[in-house]
């Protein structure tokens, strides 16, 4: 080997292996290839990947929540129309049934009313009967008694005592 | 270290840096497994695992400062030069792809980390190594995808082509794919940390050399190593890039033997 070492000006060939650099070379390369395979490429893979899920991770749930935001305020929309066309339908009832209320106040006032008033007539009718009554007899008597003083005559007879009260009755009520 | 000595010795002579400065002698004894650019393949091994281990190992949702930092190289190689390249079926060469990345770009930039100093990569053997391995897996997924027979015909035979045009090109592609991308990638990666280093060499140690002239040469040599210090900066430019290059191609490699279409 030495006569291809040596080249023009005494100076060695640098294009010309050296066996133990080839050895160690591949030794060194291959432990190193090792030690890369082994242990840094996996590691560097674990911590990449998951990044890569956080980052998805994150993504994914920040979109699950805008989506889960956008329902509830869907959900509160109709909430809040039902509602109002709720409280809408109670007023309008509340309306009704307040008419209705009073309506039938003044109807039962009026009946009431009525009621009292035919009483009160029924009443005075029922006195009045009574008193015609009792004057009708009272003043038969009364004029019985001052006819028979006047007349001197009494007059026992039953018959005609009711009819002369009857006959005086009547002038005093055509005379009225 | 050899050249610190040997432009001294001649007397005041400045004699260029060359490839001898790239042959480092064993630093115990005669077993040539101690030499700087091993011991500097392992240690970038070692502080390489260590860092993202560390940074790997409690890595939660919400990094830390050090998981960020791990975690940022990976996932620039996994998504722009796995996923974005190779398609769907990419996480299966992202092990690969990001080892190959930190491990070149690690070895790249001890070329001018204070004290280290030294590409590792201007040693042929471990680009060699580097391209075999790219060049063996692109190949046997290519064979695992389409099956032997199918695989070979595409690359013999590149479909949607006049058959007279086969005589220049099934030449072209048995050369491009056994012996034009093992080898330019490797040599890529070699020549751009080679040159890199020779050159950095160039401007210190003749900035130093200038230093030990005469009075005239002594006022020249702040200039020597501000350029120096520039080229450093474009080293650093030039170490990513090369990292990266060798990464993309290596995708685009595998993504070509996964692809349907050649």
């Amino acid at each position: 080997m030495s006569h291809i070492l040596i080249a023009a000006g005494g100076a060695p060939n640098p294009l010309l292996p050296h066996s133990a650099e080839i050895v160690v070379g591949f030794i060194a390369f291959g432990l190193l290839y090792f030690v890369m395979l082994k242990k840094v490429v996996p590691m560097f893979e674990k911590a990449f990947k998951a990044r890569t899920e956080a980052i998805q991770g994150g993504i994914e749930r920040a979109e699950k929540a805008q989506a889960e935001a956008a329902d509830a305020l869907v959900q509160y929309k109709e909430q809040l129309s039902k509602a109002q066309s709720e409280s809408q339908a109670l007023r309008e009832d509340a309306r009704v049934q307040g008419a209705a209320i009073v309506e039938e106040l003044r109807a039962k006032a009026q009946e009431e009313a009525a009621r009292i008033t035919a009483a009160a007539h029924a009443s005075i009718e029922a006195e009045r009967q009574q008193a015609v009554t009792s004057l009708r007899n009272e003043v038969g008597a009364l004029a019985v008694e001052l006819a028979s003083k006047i007349v001197g005559e009494a007059l026992d007879d039953q018959a005609r005592q009711s009819r002369i009260v009857d006959r005086f009755l009547e002038d005093l009520e055509k005379s009225k | 270290m050899r050249s610190m000595f040997s432009f001294r010795a001649e007397g005041g002579e400045f004699i260029p840096p060359s490839s001898k400065d790239f042959v480092l002698p064993p630093i115990f004894g005669d077993n040539e497994f101690t030499t700087k650019p091993i011991f500097l393949v392992i240690f970038s091994v070692i502080i390489i695992s260590i860092f993202f281990i560390a940074a790997s190992r409690k890595a939660s949702i919400v990094p830390s400062k050090l998981q960020f930092a791990g975690e940022s190289v990976y996932a620039y190689v996994r998504n722009d030069l796995g996923k974005d390249i190779i398609g769907h079926e990419f996480m299966r060469f992202v092990p690969y792809l990001f080892t190959l990345f930190v491990f070149i770009l690690t070895n790249n930039i001890f070329g001018i980390v204070p004290l280290i100093q030294f590409p590792t990569m201007s040693r042929i053997s471990f680009a060699y190594v580097l391209g075999i391995i790219t060049f063996a897996v692109f190949h046997y997924v290519g064979i695992r995808h389409h099956g032997i027979f199918k695989y070979l015909k595409d690359i013999l035979f590149m479909p949607g082509v006049p058959k007279p045009v086969y005589i220049l090109l099934t030449p072209i592609e048995i050369a491009t794919y056994l012996i034009v991308r093992p080898l330019t990638i490797s040599l890529r990666l070699f020549a751009n940390m080679f040159a890199g280093h020779l050159l950095l060499m160039i401007f210190i140690l003749g900035g130093h050399h200038l230093l030990e002239g005469a009075i005239g040469l002594k006022l020249v040599s702040p200039f020597a190593f501000a350029f120096g210090i520039a080229i450093t900066f474009f080293e650093f430019l030039v170490q990513c890039l090369q990292a990266y290059i060798f990464t993309l191609l290596t995708a685009l490699y595998i993504g070509g033997a996964l692809a349907d279409e050649h």
